[in-house]
Order: C-alpha cells, then sequence, then structure tokens
C-alpha cells in the first residue's frame, strides 16, 4: 500500500476508460455505481410489469391478455423486484459505503466483486427473455407460477420455467460471492480501533444479512436444481406418482424464502437509525439493544418458514409450533421500533427528504408488521391464505419497508456520492406522491382480501369492483411518480449545488469525514478509531 | 488500490471457510430429501400411507366404535381415465374388514398405465388405515375404451386416537410408463 497523499491519486493512468472501465472496474465505488444503476432500471422494468395487472385489473372481466399471461407478468414482476431490484440496491449500498464507514480503501476481494456484479445483467435477460421468444413463437412465455414456482405446476410448465431456474442459479451466485465479499471486508478490513461493537448499525445488518444468504441461497439453489432434474431427467423429487412430495418442495422454498424477506429489509435496517440520528441531531439510541434484536431476528427467521402454508396441511403440534415461533420475532422487532423512536425522542429534528422517506417509512412498515401478525395466526390464516390482504402485507414490508427505505438511503447518501445536493423541492415531492399513491394502492387491497379476493387471478367478482379501480388509479400515480425519482437522480448526478463533506448538519461517521464526492480511491490510509 | 500483501492472504483464507458454509448448505438442501421421507413416514405427516399389504389376522373389531371413512378420486394430467369411487363413504368399527370398490375407465384409443397415489387426512389417522388388498399395489393398465372394477379391501386399526371420528382417503391416479 502506498503511503503517499491520498489526494491526488484521483486521476489513475493505468486504468481503462469507457466501457471497458466498467467491465473491468474493481473499484468499490465504481462497482456500487453499477448495482444502484441496475437496480433502478429493474425496479423501473418490474414497475412496468404490474402496471399491467393492474391496468387488466381496474374492472372485473378479461380486457388485456389471457390468464396464461397475467401469471406470467405477476412473477417476473415478483422475481425482478426482490432479486433484481431491491437485493442490488442494498448491495450497491453496501459496496459504496461500507469501505467508507469501516474505513477500509476497498472491498476485501474486489475482482471477486467485479464478476458478482456482472453476473447479473445477464440473469435479467433470462428472467425477461421468454417474453421475447414466444413473440416469435418460441416456447409460450415466461413462468406462470408466480415466483414460488410450486410444483406440480412448475414442473408442467414451459420453457419459462427453465429460464427462471437458471436466472435464479445466477442471481444465487452473485448474492452469494457478495456476501462472502461483505462478510470477509467487514471481519478483516475495518480501520484500528474500530471494534465490532464500534461498528456502524449499516455493516451489523449486512453481515448478519450476508450469513443468512450464503446459509440459504444454496437451499433454494438446491430446491429449483431438483425441480430442473424433475422436468428433464426423470427424477421424482416432487411428484408423488415417484415418490416424492411436492409440499416438500415448499418447505424447502420457504426454508430460504422466509430468511429471505429479512435478507431485503436487514441492509435497511442497519441505516434507517444512521439516518434517524443524522436528522435528529443526537446519537442513536439502544445501540447494543439493536445489534442484539438483529441477531435475534436473524437467527429466528431460520426456523418459522412454515408459515407460508399453514393451509397446506400440518398436525396442530407443528401449526402451533409454526404460529408462536412467527409470532416470536415481532419482540426483537418491536424493540427496534422502540429504538427508531426513542432516537427521534426529544431530539431537535427537522424534515429533509431521507428523514421524510424514513419517518414514513417507520410507519409504513409498521403496518407491515401488524398485518404481519395477523398472518400469523394459524385460525386467521386459513381465511387471508391466498388472498389479497397477504399481497397488501407484503407490499407494505417490501415497498415501503424496501424500496422507500433503500429511497431514504438513496436521499441520504446521493449528495456524498455525486458531489451535489439534489432538488429539496422535488425530493419531498416525490416523497409525499410516493406515499399518499402507496397508501391508495395498497388500502383497498386489505379489504379486497379480507372479502375474500384470490390473489394471481385475472378476473374477479364484481363486488370488488370498486376498490380495485381506486388500487389500479394508486398504482399507476405510484408507479408515474417514480419518474420523478429518476429525473431527480439524473440532475443531481449532472450537477447542482456543491454539497459540502458532511452534507448534513447531524452526520455522524467516517463517511462524512470524505470529501463530497469522495476521491477515487479513498482511505489507503486507514484512519483510526478511538 | 492494491492491497498489502499479508491483508490479501488473510482475506482469501476467511474467504475459502466461508466457501465451506455455502457447501454445507447445498449438502443440507439435498440431506432434507431423505430427511423430510424419515420424518414423513416415521410420523404419518402428510397422510403418507404404506403402500403395501398388511393382514387383519390380530386385529381386533371395536364394536362400540365407529369411524366414517370418505373417498376422494383424482387423474392427474397426462392420463385420459374417469376414475372414481362407486360409494362416496362408508361407516366401519375399528377392525372390521370392509371391500370398497373403485371404477376406472380409459376415455382415450391408446392402451395407459396409471399407478394410483394414495393419502390420509386428518394425517394422524394415516397409520392407522391398513389396506390388506389395493389396486394401489401395483400399476394399472387400461386397454382403449376399457372399463376396470378396482377393489380395496382394508380395515382401520383400533389403535386410531379417539378423537378421529372421520377421515379421508384420496387416491390419484399419475400416468406409468407401460410395461
Ligand atoms: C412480525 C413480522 C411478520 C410476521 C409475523 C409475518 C407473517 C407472515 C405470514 C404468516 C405470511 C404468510 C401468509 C399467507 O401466505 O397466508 C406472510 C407472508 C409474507 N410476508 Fe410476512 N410477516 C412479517 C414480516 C414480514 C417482513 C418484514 C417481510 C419482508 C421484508 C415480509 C414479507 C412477506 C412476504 C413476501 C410474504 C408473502 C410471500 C408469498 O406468498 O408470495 N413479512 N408473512
Ligand atoms: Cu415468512
Amino acid at each position: 500500500m502506498s503511503t503517499t497523499t491520498v489526494a491526488h491519486h484521483d486521476e489513475h493512468h493505468d486504468h481503462p476508460t469507457g466501457i471497458m472501465r466498467w467491465l473491468t472496474t474493481t473499484n468499490h465505488k465504481d462497482i456500487g455505481t453499477m448495482y444502484l444503476t441496475f437496480s433502478l432500471i429493474m425496479f423501473l422494468v418490474g414497475g412496468s410489469m404490474i402496471l399491467g395487472i393492474r391496468a387488466e385489473l381496474f374492472k372485473p372481466g378479461l380486457q388485456l391478455m389471457n390468464p396464461e399471461f397475467f401469471n406470467q407478468l405477476i412473477g417476473v414482476h415478483a422475481l425482478i423486484m426482490i432479486f433484481a431490484a431491491l437485493m442490488p440496491a442494498a448491495t450497491g449500498f453496501a459496496n459504496w459505503m461500507l469501505p467508507l464507514q469501516i474505513g477500509a480503501p476497498d472491498m476485501a476481494l474486489p475482482r471477486l466483486n467485479n464478476w458478482g456484479f456482472w453476473i447479473l445483467p445477464p440473469s435479467a435477460i433470462l428472467l425477461t427473455l421468454p417474453f421475447t421468444l414466444a413473440l416469435f413463437g418460441v416456447g409460450d412465455g415466461a413462468l406462470a407460477t408466480g415466483w414460488t414456482f410450486y410444483p406440480p405446476l412448475s414442473v408442467q410448465g414451459g420453457i419459462g420455467v427453465d429460464f427462471a431456474i437458471f436466472a435464479v442459479h445466477l442471481l444465487g451466485i452473485s448474492s452469494v460471492l457478495g456476501s462472502i465479499n461483505i462478510i470477509v471486508t467487514i471481519y478483516n478490513m475495518r480501520a484500528p480501533g474500530m471494534t465490532l461493537m464500534k461498528m456502524p448499525m449499516f455493516a451489523w445488518g449486512w453481515l448478519i444479512t450476508a450469513f443468512l444468504l450464503i446459509a440459504t441461497i444454496p437451499v433454494l439453489a438446491g430446491a429449483v436444481t431438483m425441480l430442473l432434474t424433475d422436468r428433464h431427467f426423470g427424477t421424482h423429487f416432487f411428484d408423488a406418482a415417484g415418490g416424492g412430495d411436492p409440499i416438500m418442495f415448499q418447505h424447502l422454498f420457504w426454508f430460504f424464502g422466509h430468511p429471505e424477506v429479512y435478507i431485503l429489509l436487514l441492509p435497511v435496517w442497519g441505516f434507517i437509525p444512521q439516518i434517524l440520528q443524522t436528522f435528529s441531531r443526537k446519537p442513536m439510541y439502544g445501540y447494543k439493544a439493536q445489534v442484539y434484536s438483529l441477531w435475534a431476528i436473524g437467527a429466528l427467521a431460520v426456523v418459522v418458514w412454515a408459515h407460508h402454508f399453514f393451509t397446506a396441511g400440518m398436525p396442530v403440534p407443528a401449526l402451533l409450533y409454526f404460529m408462536y415461533s412467527t409470532m416470536a420475532i415481532s419482540l426483537p422487532l418491536a424493540v427496534l421500533f422502540y429504538c427508531w423512536i426513542r432516537t427521534m425522542w426529544k431530539g431537535s429534528m427537522s424534515f429533509e427528504t431521507p428523514m421524510l422517506f424514513t419517518v414514513g417509512w417507520i410507519i409504513l412498515f409498521g403496518v407491515g408488521g401488524l398485518t404481519g401478525l395477523v398472518l400469523a395466526d394459524v385460525a386467521a390464516d386459513a381465511q387471508y391464505h391466498n388472498s389479497y390482504f397477504v399481497v397488501a402485507h407484503f407490499h407494505y414490508t417490501l415497498f415501503a419497508g424496501g424500496i422507500m427505505g433503500i429511497m431514504a438511503g438513496v436521499y441520504y447518501w446521493l449528495p456524498k456520492m455525486t458531489g451535489h445536493m439534489y432538488n429539496e423541492k422535488l425530493g419531498k415531492l416525490h416523497f409525499w406522491l410516493t406515499a399518499i399513491s402507496f397508501n391508495v394502492t395498497f388500502i383497498p387491497q386489505f379489504f379486497v382480501g379480507l372479502a375474500g379476493m384470490p390473489r394471481r387471478i385475472p378476473d374477479y367478482a364484481l363486488q370488488f369492483a370498486e376498490f380495485n379501480m381506486i388500487s389500479s388509479i394508486g398504482a399507476f400515480v405510484l408507479g408515474l411518480s417514480q419518474l420523478l425519482f429518476v429525473y431527480i437522480i439524473i440532475s443531481c448526478v449532472k450537477g447542482g449545488q456543491k454539497a459540502t463533506d458532511k452534507v448534513w448538519e447531524g452526520a455522524e461517521g467516517l463517511e462524512w469525514t470524505l470529501p463530497s464526492p469522495p476521491p477515487y480511491h479513498s482511505f489507503t490510509e486507514q484512519p483510526v478509531v478511538k | 488500490m492494491a492491497l498489502k500483501q499479508d491483508q490479501v492472504a488473510a482475506n482469501k483464507k476467511l474467504a475459502l471457510k466461508l466457501v465451506w458454509i455455502i457447501v454445507g448448505a447445498l449438502l443440507f438442501a439435498f440431506a432434507l430429501v431423505p430427511l423430510y421421507d424419515v420424518i414423513c413416514s416415521v410420523t404419518g405427516l402428510n397422510g403418507k400411507t404404506k403402500n403395501s399389504a398388511e393382514s387383519a389376522a390380530k386385529a381386533v373389531v371395536d364394536l362400540k366404535r365407529e369411524v366414517t371413512v370418505q373417498f376422494v378420486s383424482s387423474v392427474m394430467p397426462g392420463l385420459g381415465w374417469n376414475f372414481y369411487p362407486k360409494q362416496s363413504s362408508v361407516v366401519v368399527h375399528p377392525g372390521q374388514v370392509t371391500t370398497v370398490m373403485f371404477e376406472a375407465k380409459n376415455i382415450t384409443n391408446v392402451e395407459l398405465a396409471g399407478q394410483a397415489i394414495p393419502s390420509v387426512t386428518p394425517g394422524k389417522a394415516s397409520a392407522h388405515l391398513k389396506k390388506i388388498e389395493c389396486f394401489c399395489f401395483v400399476r394399472q393398465s387400461l386397454k382403449p375404451g376399457e372399463v376396470k372394477a378396482l377393489p380395496l379391501r382394508f380395515f382401520v386399526s383400533a389403535e386410531l386416537p379417539e378423537d378421529v371420528q372421520e377421515m379421508t382417503l384420496s387416491y390419484s391416479f399419475f400416468p406409468a410408463s407401460q410395461q
């Protein structure tokens, strides 16, 4: 490592320019930018797909598409949003901010990092290619099973299922590579003096996420591989005729699937307290309690999976176990909520866009958690399972809890990453448009779900018409509002008021000690933390 | 930005350790398959019943109890058959041997073979439904248009938990390869 001055290293003559720079880069900031850009693009792609669904559901009856295509849109929408929008966004932040927050010169395994990213675009293409192929008469479109791949439908389905299986393999490899990199970075690369218990909360959130990923992604990979061999090589893992069992797939899938929902949120739970302390201008409340709660949630996440198929038939003791263990997760989660709220308590708060998103996030994600408790009740779930109530629940957790959390992070760190302030007025407008239209979209779905409207069905009974119309209108406003988000980001990258090093008055942490934007190589001399 | 030599070595070492966790998780996924079968057959979870003959020789008939056994049937895609039970339910005493009839008809113009797969609900009753003779023990083959009567001889063991008064036996016919 060179121990010369840090500043003038900004210009390196040995790395390529143009497209080759991005293809070959091992720089954590470049890779972080690529992840975030990819995520934004896929967010728009997945969003357009679901607007197709909401257009179909605007009125009862079949207007725009056949049920097959409807199901394909739903499944690919979910896979894209989860694997290609939310997860890469969190990984993008990890790449950009972890080294800056822990005072490391780069990620620990830079070349692995590059591969991890470049696996993503091909897998996104694999996921969506069957749509295009179908236009030319090859195959019958993308997978129509929903994102959960349940057999026997997924064993009987067309080539779309094979494409999705390979896409999941690649996406899995990418996130496992990313996770290895993050764990090694956090363990080996912290600035001298930064003990684990002095780490920024974001590092804790990601550390636990990364462990969950390497423990559960292989199980998903195994499960879809079994599907593949059932489809093409005459095995009978999930085929009852050959002695297999389709319910076993549900166990394998949700052994991954439930931890996955925390994988999507733990990174957000990491930086949300940092935003809260910045705009409350006081240190975060209960650092230790938060760290232990994150671990508790990470541990509980792998032992509650069967709450996703209570209705598939289970003996009563198993039902009770999965019900109580699921409900137990809300205890550490409640500790986190308490700490977040206490961080704001008597703080000298201000409401710039990141803080607006964060406060809105706490409320809306709270609705998601509380409705989850309702679903965890075995007796109630018999009615709500596979209804729109579940759809509303997981959008309060994943759109509000996931995407809106990520948006808070984007506004919080964008000035640091670009060196410019974004347009605050437009940012606030974006928040209000998003928060209001989100509720207009999803509150009606709770009600139609309670009244018995099933999910993944392109038509519905007449009594659900008004609520669905409201929901569709909300969805289109929500979708269009995101174009404003894109505009704000692009104009912030292009220019704007110069951001200071510290950006926010109350900001604490190593990333705020660097210039905005930080030099291409930062912390080549590791800072010492006391 | 080049890292220090010893830093690179330490990073590689930790990364390799993590790879072992991944390999372990992958093996775990495949180990779950036999594990799942063992758990299901030991506990009778998931309604898996034994698909082999049992003897009624030692069965005691409990005339004080009555159990309703219902029958459900389905045919999986790819098998062009009609298949249904001749009676939707029977009331039996535990231990009492009963014969019921199912009927299958090949509605295509090719010969087709099928294998029936049973499942019992509630799961805890599945171990107590004992089959003496069943069309599900072997694969069945039907010529074009052929109608076949398919017998099932069974009894419900007297150890059936007290609170079970009703159980459902479901058969799904799956396409099987001709032999
Ligand atoms: C205390 C907190 C929570 C509880 C008790 C809970 C409980 C549940 C239950 C019981 C279901 C299954 C409902 C059914 O299918 O009948 C469910 C579905 C779901 N939950 Fe939660 N949940 C909680 C938090 C979360 C969080 C934080 C996320 C995401 C980050 C999440 C994402 C999902 C998703 C995606 C589904 C539906 C998956 C599908 O069927 O496609 N939940 N939740
Ligand atoms: Cu879950």
